[in-house]
């Protein structure tokens, strides 16, 4: 966030105003009642917003003690009394735990695997199309899920898998027996998956094609120049070109890793499959809110966002030293 | 913003493109194809089924295009009280709670805008640390019920009143304004809120109307607050009437109608609800896609 100030090309120009004289100040580090007395209109601004981030984003952050306290609905926001890490040994030795986290790995592995790459491939097919009003139409098409309520995705995928739905009558065309999807736990991480790339995957392309437009020409030219086909022009210069993007996205990516999409799983999951669709997420839900646990299900929770916060740091440590590509 | 994806392909034609170019190009125009029908087969499917009848559904012929053509399940959800509440409140929420954010990411944007100002560094750390950590669930729940929050409209309007994605992009924009402006309207006396309200926001319309969708839609289609801290079902968003009839938790609409009627809306009636509750944003979505598609250039670039 440091910001190189003297850099500002209109300074040197304009004529002296506010820009001007502090320039002469700034050797000297202003002081905050002077600054407050200069700018208290705009610091007055910030007022309500901060208060709002206090409030909702780090009160809850130490609302996370009462996963050292035991708390009583009702009774102290942060509980009654210290029990120090008792409840991270309980989820430690609860078996539905390492059941639910290792459902988390591997949906949040299989989410990775298919919905970073695939907008990737989606962009680049895009990028050679040469009919223009093909291309705006399959992209205002393939955006067009991410913009819809994850009850109306929840309810479409329910829908087609029903027994009467369209996915069985394809299987009954083909000579198959109907399957009840929502009710075998073998099914959940396709299922899961594949909603998450009807979803995802062409929104996730945006970001991609803006990147591929900020190639330079001449590079392609001088790669046709070097004999390099189609194929080899993409590979040497295309992907390259949006490197950075794809780093910056991949470690986005890791960084919700295990958030995995919380509120489509409570969406669609039920009992019966349990055993392959309940996640970290949806189980302290249950833990916590359905059944009261309010400290048991906070202590896992804090777990989750430290491995969360975690896994952002050293992804983006890692692309820093490797490729020199990082979000700060 | 927007011409940046529809500008003429930077990548240049080579002299005459080989065979196997020529092939690609119409497997890849295949291929995308294949994407645009598949992306479209599950609102096709639904709303073929929402105006199926009973027994033509059951029996799993409805594909693509209605089988035994019905309105019997429209009629009812349509009538339903509780639907048409539960859809004022959506819309009701939405309004509110696009407002609050909208102005509550303004102020605090401007003044993250300004690069002299002591303590911006500071103020951009507070927002952006909370993308990356949080909370969580459990603690936010017993803070919003604590506060006594519950079954009134600030448990949703409050808790997500800033999204730090929408406050970098408009952030960004902000900084991209020249600053003559500014510095003119000082000159003459105007003090910081005149200067915002005057001079700014009147030059900021097109990235204020890409927040107001990005909020709205995302407030339009939130139901998980909803479903949290309401407990009476007159105070639902739409979206949890759908999720309760999807759940099973509730049978829709009440089952006194005739027999016949009661099997048709219990074949069909998650999917007209469903077509109901997307349809305002179908509609509205051909206007609205650009500026979501210039808003998040705004925040890739800039943010």
């Amino acid at each position: 966030m440091a910001l190189p100030r003297t850099a500002d090309p209109v300074s040197g120009t304009e004529p002296p105003g506010a820009v001007r004289g502090e320039r002469h100040i700034r050797p000297r580090r202003r002081t905050w009642s002077a600054a407050i007395r200069r700018d208290w209109q705009l610091y007055s601004l910030a007022v309500l917003p901060l208060l709002f981030f206090v409030l909702f984003r780090y009160l809850p952050m130490l609302g996370n003690v009462i996963a050292f306290r035991r708390y009583v609905p009702g009774g102290d926001l942060f509980g009654e009394t210290w029990v120090g890490l008792r409840y991270f040994t309980m989820f430690l030795h609860d078996p539905t735990f390492w059941q639910v986290f290792t459902n988390t790995l591997i949906i949040g592995a299989l989410t990775l695997l298919f919905c970073f790459p695939l907008p990737i491939v989606l962009a680049l097919l895009l990028n050679e199309v040469r009919t223009r009003f093909f291309k705006r139409f399959v992209q205002t098409i393939a955006y067009l899920p991410h913009f819809l309520s994850v009850v109306v995705v929840a309810g479409l995928v329910l829908q087609m898998l029903s027994v009467d739905g369209v996915v069985n009558q394809g299987l009954r065309a083909a000579g198959q027996d109907a399957v009840a999807f929502m009710q075998e736990p073998g099914w959940f991480r396709t299922i899961y998956v594949s909603s998450e790339v009807w979803q995802t995957v062409g929104w996730g392309t945006i970001l991609y094609l803006a990147a591929l437009t900020t190639i330079d020409a001449d590079l392609y030219q001088q790669a046709q120049v070097d004999g390099a086909n189609r194929w080899r022009q993409t590979w040497h210069v295309t992907l390259p070109g949006i490197r950075p993007t794809m780093v910056t996205l991949l470690i986005l990516n890791i960084g919700t890793f295990l958030a995995v999409g919380f509120e489509k799983i409570l969406l669609l999951y039920n009992p019966l499959i349990y055993p392959t669709a309940d996640v970290v997420s949806t189980y302290l839900y249950r833990v916590g809110v359905v059944s009261g646990s309010f400290s048991y299900a906070a202590a896992i929770g804090l777990f989750e966002s430290v491995i969360g916060l975690t896994l952002v740091l050293s992804a983006n440590y890692l692309s820093r030293r490797t490729v020199g590509t990082s979000l700060w | 913003m927007v011409s940046l994806i529809d500008a003429p392909a930077t990548r240049p034609q080579g002299p005459r493109p080989t065979r196997g170019y020529r092939v690609f190009q119409v497997v890849n125009a295949l291929v995308l194809t294949a994407v645009v029908v598949l992306t479209l087969f599950p609102f096709v499917n639904i709303l073929a089924r929402s105006f199926s009848g009973e027994q033509e559904i059951r029996s799993g012929q409805v594909n693509l295009i209605p089988r035994g053509f019905n309105l019997t399940t429209y009629r009812i959800v349509m009538s339903d009280a509780m639907f048409w509440t539960n859809y004022r409140n959506t819309v009701v929420y939405t309004i509110a709670a696009t407002a609050v954010a909208l102005a509550l990411t303004t102020c605090y944007a401007y003044v993250l805008s300004k690069r002299q100002l002591k303590g911006r560094g500071l103020l951009v750390a507070i927002a952006v640390f909370t993308m990356f950590f949080n909370g969580g669930l459990i603690p936010n729940y017993v803070l919003v019920s604590s506060l006594g929050l519950r079954n009134t409209i600030w448990a949703i309007v409050l808790p997500n009143a800033i999204n730090v994605f929408n406050l970098l992009v408009m952030k960004a924009f902000f900084e991209s304004l020249p600053t003559e402006l500014e510095e003119a309207a000082a000159v003459d006396g105007m003090g910081t809120y005149g200067t915002l309200w005057r001079i700014v926001l009147p030059l900021s319309k097109a990235v204020l109307a890409t927040m107001l969708l990005f909020y709205a839609v995302a407030f339009w289609n939130s139901w998980f607050p909803g479903f949290l801290y309401m407990d009476r079902q007159e105070l639902f968003p739409v979206t949890v009437y759908l999720r309760n009839l999807i759940a099973g938790a509730t049978g829709g609409t009440d089952q006194t109608a005739s027999s016949d009627a009661a099997l048709q809306i219990a074949a069909n009636i998650q999917a007209v609800t469903i077509v109901l509750t997307m349809l305002p944003i179908l509609l509205v979505y051909p206007f609205i896609q650009r500026f979501f598609v210039s808003g998040v250039m705004l925040g890739a670039v800039k943010g």
